[in-house]
């Protein structure tokens, strides 16, 4: 096998920075491969992924110690812009990764970029589109398309070159679970179909480990593992458990041997002698209809029939009705473009509905997407008071600049300030996709923290695992209003998009939505053959 | 406003030739002063953006271009001294002094705010009928610098907008006392230092800084484009025509000179013609 990646012995410091994001890496990766990069958040994961595509260190400055070579091009003599036509990468963010107004342009630009001839480019991107299924939008303005489309344009954009490897920096981050879904099946017949090497570092392994030939994890800027799937899991959780999957914690609970995706875990289980439900009903999904709207005078917050209709535009809100009682924990899901932004900026009255009524037992906090924009400050100390600052954690911080914090602690510290007001304290918080690009460990905090505020609390998400550690009650939210409302165990326990891994594993036994309580269940119900 | 592709023959021409055809519209609202002929040409940009199905962005763009035209007509007649006919005696007035308002200067006041319509409507016609990433590949063989300046500017525009909303709605999530501005001012900087990082390494991994000029692409000239480059080059020659022959006469001071001649009135036909014409043949204009 032909070795597409090389780094040996490769370090790098960004610039003013002591400690080194890479230590002494070496690996290769070969034609073919599919490789997924684990690791927290600091691990050296994207900046490894930098190195790869050159923009470590011409984009980026600082030093770098060894060698990379990319298709037989050393990095250091190619700039990032002569490595693209071997090296394809696709970023988190998909707004600032579309460079031009229209999907064809866009599609063509690196192809034109290459010196590519009028005909190379036109068939490059007629393939590009169809490989990543986006025909129907080349006429369209890229300032038109939804997160999801934005983001395979952007992969297909990266592929349009037909590059020997692709490097993905969290490329599900700001995806819904289908969209997401779709994008990792998407890359794994590419790969097959097309034998360039994939390298794609994830937070939720549990989407692309079964597609994976190889996991490498990181830690301190160090490879700590390199090894198949299986291998991994059972690394990880004996290691770093805050990387293994919620099914390798089940089977690791079970005694059994951990095994990457829904299907080897159920297999493995059977093997063992546990009986899975198979019964139809069971997979069919939850049958909890959504909850008539309170009226208690009570509730945190009421939605009485809500609309948002925009003018010459859609209907973002139906007669969406919801109550929420004083201290409840509620988890909002659905796909992009649902309206689950839009019911919380209605919430904390950032928008105004065009029909229907909204009342509030007190200030609602609102958090939006992005916890930058709340810190405008220069010290951590002037965005909020040192109670606030202790709350979450952050007391230590006083001295630092808000923007050299890392994302987990922006999202405390923003959080902070939201809740900081002691004449009007909020009688409910919302919170809008606030584990976006979060590890294991800190969304596990950012659980606690939302567990122990005194206030109800409605987080929109798609992080299944995250609302099964958080919240009592989930309302899936479909164009615009409620299509189920009920207890997490239900709403939880069936499907596929909106369940969570043991959830999945179990075929929604019980409502197990955590690997303990799926622990729990199988010890007490099933015993092993 | 953004370009989105339309089915009109002005979206269906290439970059190069809707490019000409808009700057040959707005070099005649600057070379002809009559008010016949300007109006013309006002009437010729309106009526091409209704032809080529952008109607909604001509409507948006007209209440800035007339409040323009309005504000630089009530400035010329309040500080222009010149002209006989004086129609108000505003007597003295703080900053501006002794002041006479005539016919002449208001009436060139008029002028002025008739071309600033024409050049606005202008703006708005190329904004939504050219393609802007057909017009940086064009930039690009000229020079990659400006292009690259062009193509980051284009691309942080939208993405600074968004952002900015976004600033704006985190801080009235804000409990207690809002930031100063100083402090807001900051904080929006470097957001945008930092998406422009974002943006030009997506420019690099894109291959953007690769030397050499990316190739020509020869693309056969369709009817539009031959049809549109033609209309350019017919208004130009009727403006550069009727400027150098004085077939539009104007002139303001120190009184009103604009007689409506035979000449005058065939530019101003002539120019609409040439305009509107290319809007004639709809054949082919879907993509």
């Amino acid at each position: 096998m032909t070795d597409v990646l090389e780094l040996d012995r490769v370090s790098y410091w960004y610039p003013d920075a002591q400690r080194p994001a890479l230590d002494e890496v070496s690996l290769t990766i070969g034609a073919g491969e599919l490789v997924v990069l684990a690791g927290l958040s600091g691990s050296g994961k994207s900046t490894l992924l930098r190195t790869a595509s050159g923009l470590v260190p011409h984009f980026h400055g600082g030093k770098l110690a060894g060698t990379v070579s990319v298709a037989g091009m050393d990095t250091r003599t190619r700039t990032p812009a002569q490595l693209a036509a071997a090296v394809g990468t696709l970023f988190q963010d998909p707004e600032t990764q579309v460079v031009m107004n229209g999907v064809r342009a866009e599609l063509a630009f690196p192809l034109e970029n290459r010196g590519d001839s009028a005909p190379a480019v036109a068939r490059g991107v007629e393939e590009a589109a169809l490989a990543l299924g986006i025909a129907h939008l080349l006429e369209r303005p890229t300032s038109h398309l939804s997160g999801g489309e934005l983001q395979r344009v952007a992969l297909a954009a990266a592929l349009a070159g037909r590059p020997s490897l692709i490097v993905l920096d969290e490329p599900t981050s700001q995806l819904d679970p289908v969209a997401g879904d779709e994008l990792i099946s998407l890359l794994r017949r590419i790969n097959e179909d097309s034998e360039a090497s994939v390298v794609i570092c994830e937070h939720r392994l549990e989407r692309c480990l079964s597609i994976a030939d190889r996991v490498i994890a990181m830690d301190e800027g160090r490879i700590v593992c390199d090894a198949p799937p299986r291998e991994f899991l059972a690394w990880a959780c004996e290691a770093l458990p805050a990387l293994a999957t919620p099914g390798a914690r089940l089977l690791q609970g079970l005694g059994l041997s951990p095994a990457p995706g829904v299907k080897a875990a159920r297999a493995a289980l059977r093997a063992d002698g546990y009986e899975l439900s198979d019964a139809e009903a069971d997979r069919r999904g939850p049958e909890v209809p959504p909850s008539r709207p309170a009226r208690s005078r009570d509730a945190a917050l009421r939605l009485d029939r809500v609309w948002h209709e925009i003018a010459r535009g859609p209907t973002i809100l139906r007669s969406a009705s919801l109550s929420i009682g004083a201290r409840e924990r509620v988890a909002l899901m659905g796909r992009n473009g649902a309206g689950k932004s839009t019911l919380l900026r209605h919430a904390a009255g950032l928008m105004q509905p065009t029909r229907g009524r909204i009342h509030s037992a007190g200030r609602v906090a609102l958090l939006l997407q992005n916890p930058t924009d709340y810190l405008v400050h220069e010290t951590v100390a002037e965005e909020t008071s040192p109670a606030a600052l202790a709350s979450v954690g952050l007391a230590a911080f006083g001295d630092r600049h808000p923007r050299d914090l890392s994302g987990g602690e922006k999202q405390r510290l923003a959080l902070a300030i939201v809740l900081d007001d002691a004449d009007s304290p909020p009688v409910i918080v919302c919170l809008d996709e606030p584990t976006r690009g979060m590890d294991r460990t800190h969304k596990h905090e950012l659980a606690r923290l939302l567990r122990e505020i005194d206030a109800a609390v409605l987080v929109a998400t798609h992080d299944p695992e995250f609302v099964a550690e958080f919240a009592d009650r989930v309302v899936l939210l479909a164009d615009g209003a409620p299509i189920a409302d009920g207890p997490a165990a239900e709403v939880l326990s069936g499907g596929t998009y909106f369940a969570t891994e043991t959830a999945r594993i179990l075929g929604g036994a019980g409502g197990a939505l955590t690997p303990e309580q799926g622990i729990g269940l199988l010890q007490r119900a099933e015993v092993p053959a | 406003m953004n370009y989105t592709r339309r089915a009109s023959p002005l979206h269906a021409a290439r970059a190069g030739a809707g490019c000409a055809y808009c700057v040959a519209l707005a070099c005649a609202a600057l070379l002809l002063s009559s008010p016949v002929a300007l109006g013309a040409v006002v009437v010729a940009i309106v009526g091409a953006g209704i032809a080529a199905g952008l109607g909604r962005e001509m409507r948006r763009a007209a209440p800035l271009a007339v409040t323009l035209a309005i504000v630089i007509a009530l400035i010329n007649a309040l500080v222009t001294r010149d002209g006989l006919t004086v129609i108000v005696r505003l007597g003295r007035l703080p900053v501006l002094g002794h002041t006479d308002v005539t016919l002449e200067a208001t009436v060139y006041g008029l002028i002025l705010g008739l071309r600033a319509v024409a050049l606005i409507m202008c703006g708005a016609l190329y904004t939504a009928a050219v393609d802007p990433d057909e017009v940086l590949k064009l930039f690009r063989r000229v020079s990659f610098r400006s292009a690259l300046t062009a193509t980051l500017a284009t691309r942080m525009v939208p993405v600074l907008v968004r952002d900015a909303r976004r600033l704006t709605d985190a801080q009235r999530c804000r409990p207690g006392r809002p930031p100063s501005r100083l402090a807001l001012m900051r904080a929006a900087t470097a957001g945008v230092l930092d998406r422009a990082l974002d943006v030009a390494a997506a420019l690099e991994v894109r291959g953007y800084g690769r030397p050499g000029r990316p190739p020509r692409v020869h693309r056969p000239w369709s009817r539009h484009d031959i049809a549109f480059a033609a209309s350019a080059v017919a208004v130009l020659v009727l403006s550069v025509g009727a400027r150098v022959f004085d077939l539009a006469q104007f002139s303001a001071y120190p009184s009103l000179h604009a007689p409506v001649g035979v000449g005058t009135v065939a530019i101003a036909v002539g120019l609409v013609v040439c305009a509107l014409l290319p809007f004639a043949d709809r054949r082919g204009v879907q993509r």
